[in-house]
């Protein structure tokens, strides 16, 4: 199986993603750009985190007209697995992948730090190697990250156990203080109603090594595996 | 065909937290502006384009809006002018 991590103009996590799948996971990548047509028989595709065309107008608004877009959202709609990490995760929001946006911090600080995260669903194809209520120490690096979205929205990604990951304190509960954007409902990650596309703002891919401080974002690329080979 | 200059406003939706005009609403209180009340900030965009009359100028920077240049989960638009540009602008 096949990992695709695609670059934009200003994409900055895109090395880290392919360090995690290569040298981490063991596992084959192909890297793609965003004027490529084709997804160069890639079965995960990774959008990864960065600042494509320098954040311009809003995070991942210009990107998602990217070439490569299109296929990536025929792609998700093939059930095929997407992962959006920041930038990524933007970027899926915006092309309406994912509902909600990702708003200016609500401190208004680039926040640029390890948190603690809560798994709230281990069913998913990228949480199987996770234990709900898990707790995983994993970075984060971003201005734009406030997960926003309309109650009816909002209502539906619990109705649907969408939301999978939130920030929590070290005791795993959550709270203003542990949330350092201000999401709404502490929401740090969220999958599509089918569950094959997930987008978070924490990098799961820096945090691939304990010898860099977690490999607690190891066994979300090891789920991926797990579930692509069987 | 005729050059118009076309004026956007957008801003962040009401119920969704603006921390910049929070910020803003703050430091205007501090100032001694006690009358504001509450401050939005967004982006104006001004779009140059040919067109055969204003309203399909207007028609067109709405669509910008709706694909590109608003983002329908969290801002509104609002068209705030919309002039031809006179022939010396680019004679």
């Amino acid at each position: 199986m096949r990992f695709g991590v695609v670059t934009f103009p200003g994409s900055n996590c895109d090395d880290d993603a392919v360090h995690a799948v290569v040298d981490a996971l063991g596992a084959e990548c192909v890297r793609l750009w965003h004027k490529d047509h084709d997804l160069k028989r890639a079965e995960v595709i990774i959008l990864p985190g960065g600042f494509s065309y320098g954040d311009y107008l809003r995070p991942g608004a210009i990107a998602r007209f990217s070439p490569i877009m299109r296929e990536v959202v025929q792609h998700a709609k093939r059930g095929y697995p997407v992962l959006g990490v920041c930038n990524g995760f933007q970027i899926l929001c915006e092309a309406g992948v994912l509902p909600g946006a990702l708003l200016r911090n609500a401190r208004l600080k680039f926040v640029c730090r390890k948190v603690t995260l809560r798994v709230e669903n281990d069913a998913t194809l990228f949480t199987s190697q996770y234990e709900r209520g898990q707790l995983l120490r994993i970075p984060i690096a971003h201005g734009d990250g406030r997960f926003t979205i309309d109650p009816d929205g909002l209502e539906r990604l619990r109705e649907h156990d969408q939301i999978v990951f939130r920030y929590v304190d070290s005791d795993g509960a959550t709270s203003d203080d542990a949330n350092p954007n201000g999401a709404q409902d502490h929401i740090a990650g969220i999958v599509n109603e089918a569950g094959n596309v997930l987008g978070m703002m924490p990098h799961p891919e820096r945090a691939v090594d304990s010898l860099l401080g977690s490999a607690d974002g190891l066994p979300l690329f090891q789920s991926l595996l797990a579930r692509v080979s069987a | 065909m005729t050059q118009y200059r076309v004026a956007v406003h957008i801003v962040p939706r009401r119920g969704v937290l603006d921390p910049q005009g929070q910020a803003v609403t703050d430091a205007l209180h501090a100032l001694g502006f006690a009358a504001v009340g509450d401050v939005r900030v967004g982006r104006h965009i001004v779009i140059g384009m040919n067109a055969d009359a204003p309203q399909a100028a207007e028609q067109a920077a709405r669509d910008m809006c709706d694909k590109l240049l608003a983002n329908p989960v969290t801002e509104d638009y609002e068209i705030a002018g919309i002039a031809p540009i006179h022939a010396e602008a680019h004679a």
